[in-house]
């Protein structure tokens, strides 16, 4: 019981902290409807327009992701800089339940993303928002927000290593859209992307919110970010624990 | 004229070095030589999968709008930054010219968002298989000069800004996104709302897209002339419009004592 107030009230409390941040939410919010405008226009123009609300979907991802690429992979090193990354590792609790509210708090401010591209194609690019089956689509949102808060636990601990982790950020944003196909069919890239996209969460999250939006059946993509997801906790886990380890030996862990 | 010109070539080179922490190749790299890469990939293949424009349209428009991030945020740095270092007040109590003072510090991020520009022109291009002649590049070159000095005029007015706000993050990154849709460098302008097209005509970097655009296909120079008189009469206003609102800010820190407030 302890363990679920833990991950709930840090979840809550990080939720509140990063909607404060213009930085989040222009990430979240601003972005992705720069994105989706840029999107729309071009499948107007394009040949095989395809569905609008395709787009918006994909456009909404790509905003989750920059929060928790940004967010999470920064997280520790955030800790260190406010001084409070002593506290969260000498707490009763493990440092992994302390840092998993945090990482999916980023992934969850994401929804602004999706809200926001939704709405404003609805707006203004008359993108219908007819649900094709609204019960899958609402089971597979929670279920890419904790696919990709749990990827952002795999970023928060590895990036961590990296003194200038903002700068791996910036450096993971357009391939993980690309390489996901949240704005592109995957049928146009190389082959040797697809096992790559399999193993990412946001490929699963996109292809679920776009089976339950557009048409088809979204179980298995929603399987698949969950057990993604699971597999992430693991990888975070150890990874947490030889960080944990590596900073308490050299004592580094308040060094920026 | 010696002390104008030291303090435009040698203030405006120590400026930048001492400021800009981008230099380092742990950033540099993954954040201008990489990052455009995948900007321009990621549009290409958006343009593949919505059956719209070629790839030499997404290669030419997305390596010179990418030129933005250095003139911007640099530029926006290179003076907003003394703030951040508290050594604002130490720069403006100085006797040293404005004019070569802040332009200084322009030329390195022209010199910077040049290379960022033409590198990604010439990976991207190399890997998407455009081709773009080997005569051109002398005229491209031309263009991204001009392309970037435009932009790096709308650098000073963020820079200008970046005397009294604080989120000048926040503001670059939703310049640089705004610049994505109006410059044309994705969608043509004929394809925007007029309204759109009309403010894509008098933001930078639109004209000098479309030059190097023409350029690529086999024009000359001189066939693009109008386009580069265009980009680089935006630029001089922008470059004047930055260096009225830089001194008018100063004028204003003074008088409010808002000078350091970070």
């Amino acid at each position: 019981m302890s363990v679920v107030r833990i991950l709930w009230a840090g979840w809550k409390f990080h939720v509140k902290s990063l909607t404060l941040s213009g930085f989040f939410l222009l990430t979240s919010v601003i972005q992705p409807i720069i994105f989706a405008s840029v999107a729309y226009f071009m499948f107007r123009a394009g040949a095989r327009p395809g569905t609008l609300l395709y787009v918006a979907l994909g456009a909404g991802m790509m905003g989750i992701w920059s929060s928790t690429l940004f967010g999470s992979g920064g997280a520790i090193q955030w800790q260190r800089w406010q001084g409070t990354l002593e506290y969260c590792i000498a707490v009763p609790p493990p440092f992994l339940l302390v840092t998993i509210p945090l990482t999916l708090a980023t992934a969850t401010i994401g929804l602004y993303s999706l809200c926001a591209t939704l709405l404003w194609g609805w707006l203004f690019f008359d993108v219908p928002f007819n649900l094709a089956h609204p019960i899958q689509f609402a089971i597979a949102v929670p279920a890419t927000v904790i696919g990709l808060g749990m990827l952002g636990l795999v970023l928060a601990s590895t990036f961590v290593l990296y003194r200038n982790a903002n700068a791996l950020s910036n450096l993971l944003e357009f391939p993980i859209w690309l390489a996901t196909g949240l704005l592109v069919s995957l049928s146009f890239l190389p082959a040797w992307v697809g096992p790559i996209s399999w193993v990412l969460a946001p490929t699963w999250g996109i292809n679920a919110l776009r089976e339950a939006g557009i048409g088809g059946s979204a179980w298995v993509e929603i399987g698949m970010c969950l057990l993604l997801g699971l597999v992430y906790l693991v990888i975070g886990h150890f990874a947490l624990k030889h960080f944990e380890r590596l900073a308490r030996e050299r004592a580094t862990l308040t060094l920026t | 004229m010696t002390v104008s010109l030291r303090i435009f070539f040698i203030g405006g080179l120590t400026a930048y070095r001492g400021l800009i922490n981008w230099l380092s190749p742990w950033i540099f790299i993954p954040s201008l030589i990489v990052a455009p890469i995948f900007q321009i990939l990621l549009f290409v293949y958006i343009g593949r999968t919505a059956g719209v424009g070629s790839d030499e349209f997404f290669v030419i428009g997305n390596a010179i709008q990418y030129a933005s991030i250095p003139c911007i945020f640099s530029m926006t740095h290179a003076i907003a930054g003394e703030r951040y270092q508290q050594t604002l007040a130490y720069i403006l109590v100085s006797p040293a010219g404005r004019l070569p003072l802040f332009l200084g510090r322009a030329l390195p991020v022209i010199l910077n968002a040049m290379f960022v520009a033409a590198f990604s022109l010439l990976v991207a291009g190399l890997i998407m298989r455009i081709d773009v002649p080997l005569p051109t590049w002398p005229a491209i070159a031309l263009v991204i000069f001009i392309s970037t000095f435009s932009c790096t005029g709308l650098g000073l007015v963020t820079a200008a800004i970046g005397l009294r706000v604080r989120e000048t993050a926040v503001l670059n990154n939703i310049l640089f996104g705004l610049l994505l849709i109006f410059t044309g460098a994705n969608v043509p302008l004929d394809e925007l709302p007029g309204w759109m097209a009309a403010i894509g005509d008098r933001v930078p970097l639109t004209h000098g897209i479309e030059a190097a655009r023409q350029v690529a296909d086999g024009a000359g120079v001189g066939d693009v002339g109008g386009l580069l008189a265009s980009e680089f009469a935006i630029g001089v206003v922008y470059t004047f419009v930055g260096y009225q609102l830089l001194r008018l800010m100063e004028r204003e820190s003074r008088k409010r004592a808002s000078l350091q407030v970070a």
